[in-house]
């Protein structure tokens, strides 16, 4: 058995699943104040005459970090950071509490300049004065060589209760988002901490042993241990539990495709290629603060169907607020849902009310209130298709680095749209239409985050550079540099790369038959220098691609 | 407070393509350049817009070059790709999308001259001119200065635009005496119809950021106010570095950055600059800064010690003298054309041109109908090593009646078998015009 939780803004979905089936599912509403006891109550009852020791693995997406920074209740965190040349301080700093101090290295991974201990003790000393029991250490150019980084942490040791890395955040280059992403991570770290530790002490209380795993921004998930240490990758999981539950719920295999959410207020759209969720290049953004946070791409509009419809004009608008419920539940202003009723599209509320709201609308614009309920729910279908539109268009003009991708490159063209939230059934035909897609509703939609949830995979990445002319390796997400020998090839460092990510995946909790490793990027340069060819300058990244576990029959690692 | 400005940037490194493996002209060229503006963050900002570039066309080229057989034998994508790119950078900009924009775009263009048999300099289309001819034939005509700060003179771009009097084009570089391709003095200053819009100021090497900066203030601004373009385009090269493997000047990042500053280009393009270790990633993260006008005054590179690069005094007097005479030559621009001219009815220039790049010899005898009213009309009779003869005629933009009747006769009465060339071109700018025959 599965369970899996979706801890979602205004509700919390739970679902047990045996054999990949529904056995029991639940839904109640999420006490954002007592997150923790909400989710315990959730399990309690679920689990409740359950045979434990049947219990394979327990996943949770939790709103828990990603509210604490969106509410702003966050710690405060003191950050050192060696900025070296470049961008102006001022352009960098990402808190009051941040100082700069000296030594960098190339972007090579080259020392050019050392720490100076004194200023680093001098900062260190300040902020712990100032009451700062939180660090973030980041220096530039980190991922190349996190030497830097490391001595800082030693120097340092003693004076915080934690100290957040940059070089371990992500591999990817990016000081700026570096800064932010470990400046966010030492900010939430003791409340998702605590968060952990009652969430063992119940799963001991209760006395199941299974492993859980917490999902993250990139669909993926890992193992509540392994999460302590970087509580910002679980933020944002709520749109990759959806997608995540799309893809459990369906087979979205081989093509390319829309995921859309039409929720009350907003409409959420996520893109799949080749079946695969697209995921935001650099990382994920959260109150103003770009990351490094690897994360589904999504884009959300202010549009759904309790939008507020009205007449400015002549013209009608839809959106972007909801102002209450739709009028056939009571609300006090005409709404997409009210047109759908009265459209015949869905039987739910009180039509009467509904064809009053429109009525009202009809009148502004002068047509018969059959006639206005049309052009109201063509209007919210044209502006999701529009935003499917762009955010398809964006993608495919996403800049290339090579002749053979500009060329070449694969260009999204989505032939099936998987649709869920309330209003769901009576857009799908005609979005589909508009889109000239294949419209999909997926079964047990209503749960689809908890199921998603529950079947995804432990994912992981790592960045590699092997530079033959220095004779160096570096894994920057492990913090590891390796000598290498001078005739050390592409394929040695692939061997090196699948081994070791192999390893970062079981650590994070992936089982074997999970571990579907997959290169993204693979990149080859002869250095020259003096017309002379001096080495290789090998780069490769390789991940687990974000899916679902095998054995669930749909996306998971094929035997 | 600086004044910020949306700036456009086409980033097209071309990972995959090399003249060979060990060439300055390689896959490798922008590679840290890339890790740079990336590590730096550069993408995140909001005035700040990335886009991919579009590709030219074949009439693009055939707009602004006569490639000898045809253009798809002298070029490959690449090609069509960084002259797109530097097109796209062109569009963001007149379609007022963005304040200005950056084309850092490979292979480079600026020694490609009008006719092209094969490359020259890492160079086989001018991808600067393929931009500023697609534009001028999409938006309308407009005046263009183009200032090239590649180490290496452009002849390319004077070439293409010798004739020219509505495209200004000013060069600094290393003197030629010293440094490939040996042209770029003060006294090419434009053909007969076009006196004074080419503009070369050679500098003596071992120049630094003082020198550069001081030409930039006392002479090229001077120059570019007077000429009033509606675009200015800086051909960006970047081999001017204290550090470029292949040149002998002492130019910084700090000095890129500041010229880019006090030249304000809508367009800047990316020329040469070989020293993609210790100076692109840096001058690039300057170039970019100062057009966003963002702060640029931390930016440096890893050596960097202004003490060490300084110009000496016989540098500093030597382009204070240079400059003036220079600025004295500019002037007095229009009282030469009469004694050059001498009455004559044509002009004539008989050329070696030598494609180091490909090891083909050129030789070109060019005519040009001297004219009061526009540039006048061209014809170039070229032939090359590659055993190929073109014999073209060529209208120019915004001609005058009389140039065009006169070109059109020429051309007409032409007869191919008898002059023994392989290829008759015809090619006329305002009419969008190309023929081979």
């Amino acid at each position: 058995m599965i369970l899996g939780i979706d801890v979602g803004g205004t509700h919390t979905d739970a679902v047990l699943l045996e054999n990949f089936q529904v056995r029991k599912k639940t839904k109640v509403p999420t006490n954002q104040l007592h997150l923790v006891s909400s989710l315990i109550g959730v399990m309690d009852g679920i689990l409740r005459d359950e045979d434990l020791s049947a219990l394979e693995r327990v996943v949770f997406s939790t709103t828990l970090s990603t509210n604490a920074i969106v509410q702003g209740k966050t710690d405060r965190v003191g950050m050192i950071v060696a900025s070296g040349p470049g961008l102006a301080p001022e352009a960098i700093r990402v808190n009051e509490d941040t100082r700069f101090v000296s030594g960098y290295v190339s972007n090579r991974g080259i020392e050019v300049a050392p720490l100076k201990k004194g200023e680093i003790a001098g900062a260190a000393a300040d902020l712990k004065a100032a009451g700062i029991e939180h660090l973030g250490v980041v220096g530039k150019f980190s991922t190349r060589n996190p030497a830097h980084e490391n001595e800082i942490g030693e120097l340092v040791r003693g004076d915080f209760r934690h100290v957040s890395f940059g070089h371990r955040m992500s591999g990817n280059l990016n000081f700026r988002r570096r800064i932010a992403t470990t400046y966010l991570n030492a900010s939430v770290f003791d409340l998702y901490n605590r968060f952990v530790e009652e969430i063992l002490e119940f799963a001991k209380r209760a006395g199941f042993t299974a492993p859980i795993y917490i999902l993250k921004a990139d669909g993926g998930t890992f193992e509540i241990r392994q999460s302590a240490e970087q509580p910002v990758q679980t933020i944002l999981s709520g749109p990759a539990a959806s997608v995540m539950g799309i893809l459990s719920l369906d087979d979205c295999s081989g093509a390319d495709a829309v995921a859309v959410d039409v929720g009350g207020t907003t409409t959420d759209i996520a893109l799949l290629a080749d079946g695969v969720p697209l995921l935001e290049p650099l990382g994920v953004t959260i109150e103003g603060h770009r990351t490094l946070i690897r994360g589904l791409k999504t884009k959300s509009i202010g549009l759904g169907g309790d939008s507020r419809v009205r007449v400015d004009n002549g013209q009608l608008l839809i959106g972007p607020r909801r102002e209450g419920p739709a009028a056939a539940f009571g609300g006090p202003w005409p709404t997409p849902t009210d047109a759908m009723i009265v459209l015949g599209l869905t039987q739910i509320g009180d039509a009467a009310k509904a064809e009053t709201a429109v009525a009202e609308i009809a009148g502004k614009l002068n047509l018969p209130v059959a006639e206005a309920a049309r052009a109201i729910f063509e209007k919210t279908c044209r502006d999701i298709a529009a935003a499917v539109s762009a955010m398809v268009e964006e993608v495919n003009n996403k800049p290339v680095y090579t002749i053979h991708e500009l060329l070449e490159g694969k260009k999204l063209n989505p032939a099936r749209l998987f649709i869920v939230g309330g209003p769901a059934g009576a857009v799908a035909s005609r979005l589909g239409e508009m889109l000239g897609c294949e419209a999909v509703i997926p079964r047990d939609a209503e749960v689809a985050n908890a199921y998603g949830a529950a079947l995804a995979r432990t994912t992981a990445e790592i960045t590699m550079l092997a530079e033959t002319e220095r004779g160096s390796l570096t894994i920057a997400e492990e913090g590891l540099q390796m000598k290498i020998p001078a005739h050390f090839t592409r394929k040695d460092l692939l061997k090196i790369g699948l081994e070791k990510l192999r390893e970062r995946a079981r650590r994070l909790g992936a089982r074997d038959a999970d571990i579907e490793m997959e290169i993204v990027e693979d990149q080859e340069f002869n250095m020259v220098r003096g017309y002379y060819a001096t080495g290789k300058n090998i780069r490769l990244k390789a991940q687990v691609k974000p899916g679902l576990i095998a054995g669930s029959g749909k996306g998971g690692a094929r035997p | 407070m600086k004044t910020r400005r949306k700036t456009g940037l086409v980033f097209f490194p071309a990972f995959d393509w090399a003249i060979s493996p060990t060439h300055p002209e390689r896959e490798e060229r922008l590679l840290y350049t890339q890790d740079q503006v990336f590590e730096e963050g550069l993408l995140d900002f909001d005035n700040i817009v990335e886009y991919k570039p579009g590709l030219a066309t074949i009439e693009d080229i055939n707009r602004i070059h006569i490639c000898v057989p045809d253009a798809k034998s002298v070029i490959t994508e690449s090609h069509l790709i960084s002259a797109g790119g530097a097109i796209t950078a062109a569009e963001k900009v007149l379609a007022g999308e963005v304040d200005n924009a950056f084309a850092l775009v490979r292979p480079p263009g600026h020694h490609a001259m009008r006719v092209v048999h094969g490359a020259r300099g890492f160079c086989n289309i001018n991808i600067e001119a393929v931009m500023i001819e697609h534009f001028r034939r999409k938006h309308g005509h407009r005046r263009v200065a183009v200032i090239d700060t590649d180490c290496h003179h452009g002849d390319g771009t004077q070439d293409i635009y010798w004739h020219d009097p509505d495209t200004l084009y000013i060069s600094i570089h290393q003197d030629g005496r010293t440094l490939y391709p040996g042209s770029g003095f003060p006294d090419e200053f434009g053909g007969p119809n076009a006196l004074g819009t080419t503009i070369n100021i050679p500098l003596p090497p071992e120049t630094s950021d003082e020198g550069f900066l001081y030409v930039l203030e006392e002479l090229i601004l001077p120059i570019v106010a007077e000429f009033k373009p509606d675009l200015v385009i800086n051909s960006a090269g970047q081999d001017n570095h204290y550090t470029d493997p292949i040149t002998n000047m002492r130019f910084s990042a700090q000095g890129y950055a500041r010229l880019n500053e006090r030249l304000n280009p809508d367009i800047a393009v990316l020329e040469g600059g070989y020293s993609i270790e210790g100076a692109l990633p840096y001058v690039n993260v300057g170039i970019i800064l100062a057009m966003a006008g963002l702060d640029y005054s931390h930016v440096r590179e890893p050596d960097y010690n202004p003490g060490a690069i300084r110009q000496s005094d016989d540098i500093t007097r030597y382009i204070r003298e240079m400059s003036r005479d220079v600025l004295d030559l500019w002037k007095k621009r229009r009282t030469f054309k009469a004694d050059i001219v001498k009455g004559a009815k044509y002009a004539r220039r008989n050329r070696n041109i030598y494609y180091d790049t490909d090891g083909i010899q050129e030789q070109q005898e060019e005519t040009v109908r001297i004219c009061d009213d526009c540039g006048g009309y061209i014809a170039i009779d070229s032939q090359a090593s590659t055993g190929n003869r073109v014999y073209a005629v060529i209208i120019p933009s915004r001609s005058c009646d009389l140039c065009r009747l006169e070109g059109e006769k020429h051309y007409a009465g032409i007869n191919k078998a008898k002059l023994g060339v392989h290829y008759l071109v015809y090619q006329d700018r305002d009419r969008d015009i190309y023929v081979v025959k």
